[in-house]
């Protein structure tokens, strides 16, 4: 039993800290958030120098070899700084696709440059109506000329606009199947989402791609995939969590009526620290998550633990964000307060990846 | 980070569980499964058990008997105990007095009660809540009056009452706050920490019945009770220091996480058998199996939490702070969640089930008030971690 992260771990999450303190502070976040792209390469250059974008990737291919639990206190920088960069996109989904089920040549072509940040991916994968099933998929694959031809939507896919490369799941005579796909090839349509990060609808009309992995064999990874992302956004609800509260107690300290900070009330002590305390059992389920994904005993232990953390994040996410606004009152309502920007991220993590209903009916089917 | 024990924490684990197996008797089991009341003979059984063994005062130093386990392995024995089902170690006389003695007590007070407590020779309560002060404890009033006396010896007149006085019907003897000095403008100063032998004259024990019909508490009245001056532990007037020093004393079971482990099984148990008006087992309906999977989950993480704090403690070698506060708050809240879906569970038609486990959910009620109640442990957190 150890708790602790090792130093290389610690050395990483502190760089981390200290570049996103400075250079991706509110105001610096506001510029990216509101220019054309809502992403800025100049942040994605940095990240790669500072080996984020290897992190999880195998040694052969420039990368760390590290898992989920390397990226925690990354995720949890990332949580508290409020990163809207396509990095939970490409290195916690899109490329995972590649690194876990592609061909050798696969690997080699796409894993290098991601390392090296030269190339970012985004999982097209939800459809109107699919809600939180991960196996209901209308789109279609054909064989054609030289490999596949794609035809089906794909709704919100985080990080299409940015992505040079989609990874996008579709139906052959086989069943379900992943295919790589050059995103210039599809027909894309960006947004801003409520917690201001980028995401896409794509249509492929006959689009080509390239398949990973078996034919008809993709359930299974990507559930190990989403499973593996689902543990990196609870550990980053937590960092943004620390902050909701960190803030809280901060104005609680600081603003006054009838004479006194309205931290002298017991009536908001009391929520203060109920938020607390909810803040520190989401970490100790962050950390069954990551511990999980990395070393599960077989694949229904890891999405079981998955689900419970999930389970709990989302209620932490809920109930920390609900509070945070109502104790900053009128203030925490405003555009102007990064606590509002932090409701809007916990509120998206509350439900991105299945929000607490939906890991409770899967943790039960798991359980009982 | 690794979530799992070592392997010499797995072996470790092992151990107890193997002998808890081997060596918990068979009719206290089934008391604790079927929720019996325990006597003082029951109690004081399984003390002498594991006096035997050794392993009755872990925290304590190695000479006066202690294991010399590190926090962990005192862990994982206090968990192992509460998911095999033990009785409960009362912790009056181990917990409290015991370690105050090994830290302010006299020499002749060390070898006069350690060795009793240890091998379960005298049955230990404690005087400490009054009509008037219960979470405010510095308002307490039992007086303590010093009086010469050359001939048979100094010792102090003790006059009040004290509540909700765990198993002070089963006790021998008492350890008190009372108050030596009234004049003292700060409360906490003039109250001293005495030592009284249940037997003395002018003590009256009235029980305090629960609303589960159990006996658990009582009313202590001290009238002109005649207490020896040695029996004053530390100085006089320091009582405060030492009722400090207790409070603060490691409190890393406080989670009861083993016990609620072995309360949960039983609750899925009994929501398998269980059917719902559709026919279906209560387990497989959603509105029932989704309140059990949340309380499941937030133990999941408690125990997490709990392991956290461990880990900290063996690292930084301090004592837990104010945050072991939240134990005792998710703790309780999770035994009284499982109470209330077991009665929930029992089938209202069968008197005997559903009785039995609405009597636990009534006297679980206790939980959040006892030992510093809930809100006064938001309160510590607030204070101590927070700075509000």
């Amino acid at each position: 039993m150890n708790f602790d992260y090792n130093e290389e771990q610690q050395l990483l999450a502190d760089s981390v800290r200290r570049f996103l303190a400075k250079d991706y502070d509110f105001e610096s976040r506001k510029k990216i958030v509101a220019s054309r792209d809502g992403w800025s390469p100049a942040v994605w250059a940095t990240m790669a120098d500072m080996g984020l974008t290897g992190l999880p990737f195998s040694p052969d291919y420039g990368g760390f070899g590290g898992g989920a639990v390397d990226l925690m206190d990354v995720m949890e920088a990332a949580g508290d700084a409020l990163l809207v960069e396509p990095y939970l996109a490409t290195v916690g989904l899109g490329a995972q696709f590649v690194a876990r089920a592609g061909s050798d040549a696969q690997k080699k072509a796409v894993l290098p440059q991601v390392v090296e940040g030269k190339l970012k991916l985004a999982f097209a994968h939800t459809e109107k109506g699919a809600r939180y099933n991960l196996a209901k998929v209308a789109a279609q694959a054909k064989k054609a000329a030289g490999g596949w031809a794609i035809t089906g939507e794909k709704f919100v896919v985080l990080g299409a606009a940015a992505a040079d490369k989609l990874v996008v799941s579709a139906n052959t005579d086989k069943g379900l199947s992943l295919f790589l796909v050059e995103k210039n090839a599809v027909e894309a349509k960006a947004y801003v989402t409520l917690d201001e990060q980028r995401a896409g609808d794509l249509v492929l009309s006959g689009t080509p791609g390239e398949l990973i992995g078996t034919e008809g064999g993709a359930l299974p990874v990507i559930e190990e995939i989403v499973d593996f992302a689902t543990a990196l956004v609870c550990a980053e609800a937590v960092g943004a969590m620390k902050f909701a509260c960190d803030t809280t107690l901060e104005y609680l300290k600081t603003r006054k009526q009838f004479g006194v900070p309205i931290g002298t009330f017991q009536a908001l002590q009391h929520r203060m620290v109920d938020m607390y305390v909810a803040q520190e059992q989401a970490r100790s389920m962050a950390c069954l998550a990551c511990s999980k994904v990395d070393a599960p005993s077989d694949a229904r232990d890891r999405s079981r633990s998955v689900s419970a953390a999930k389970i709990k994040i989302a209620d932490a996410c809920r109930h920390i964000s609900q509070e945070a606004i109502q104790l900053h009152g009128g203030m925490g309502m405003t555009e102007e307060m990064k606590v509002s920007h932090s409701f809007r991220r916990l509120t998206m993590i509350a439900q991105q990846f299945g929000d607490a209903e939906h890991h409770l009916a899967r943790f039960a089917a798991l359980s009982y | 980070m690794d979530l799992n024990y070592s392997q010499e924490e797995s072996a470790f684990r092992d151990e107890v569980r193997g002998w808890l197996k081997a060596n918990l008797p068979q009719d206290l089991r089934d008391k604790i499964a079927s929720y019996d009341e325990l006597g003082r003979e029951d109690l004081l059984r399984w003390h002498r058990i594991l006096a035997r063994k050794g392993w009755v005062a872990p925290s304590w130093p190695k000479e006066f008997g202690g294991t010399s386990w590190n926090v962990v392995q005192r862990y994982i024995f206090e968990e192992e105990c509460g998911f095999a089902g033990t009785p409960p170690l009362i912790p009056f006389g181990l917990s409290m007095c015991g370690p105050v003695l090994i830290r302010f007590g006299t020499e002749a007070q060390k070898k006069r009660f350690l060795p009793r407590i240890y091998n379960g020779e005298d049955f230990w309560c404690q005087g400490y809540s009054e009509p008037g002060s219960g979470s405010d404890l510095a308002s307490l009033k039992t007086k303590a009056e010093r009086v010469r006396d050359e001939k048979a010896g100094d010792h102090y007149i003790v006059n009040g009452q004290k509540t909700w006085t765990t198993l002070g019907h089963f006790a021998d003897w008492i350890f008190c706050l009372v108050r030596t000095d009234s004049s003292l403008a700060k409360r906490q100063e003039g109250i001293s920490f005495l030592l009284i032998d249940m037997k003395t004259p002018g003590i009256t024990v009235r029980p305090l019945i629960l609303m589960d019909g159990g006996h658990e508490v009582n009313e202590v009245f001290f009238d002109d009770v005649k207490v020896p001056v040695e029996n004053l532990v530390y100085e006089e007037g320091k009582g405060w220091t030492v009722a400090k020093y207790l409070l603060g004393h490691e409190r890393m079971n406080t989670g009861r996480i083993g016990a609620s482990k072995r309360e949960l099984a039983k609750l899925k148990e009994i929501a398998g058998r269980q059917k719902g008006d559709d026919g279906r087992p209560l387990a497989g309906d959603p509105r029932f199996r989704d309140k059990l999977t949340r309380v499941e989950v937030e133990l999941m993480a408690l125990e997490i939490t709990n392991l956290r704090f461990l880990d900290q403690m063996r690292r930084s070698g301090q004592p837990p702070g104010a945050d072991v506060s939240m134990l005792k708050i998710k703790g309780t809240e999770i035994q009284q969640a499982l109470t209330e879906l077991s009665m929930q569970a029992a089938d209202p038609g069968s008197q005997e089930e559903f009785t039995g486990l609405a009597k636990r959910y009534a006297n679980m009620r206790k939980t959040t008030i006892y030992a510093g109640s809930n809100e006064i442990q938001r309160n510590i957190i607030a204070k101590m971690t927070l700075g509000l």
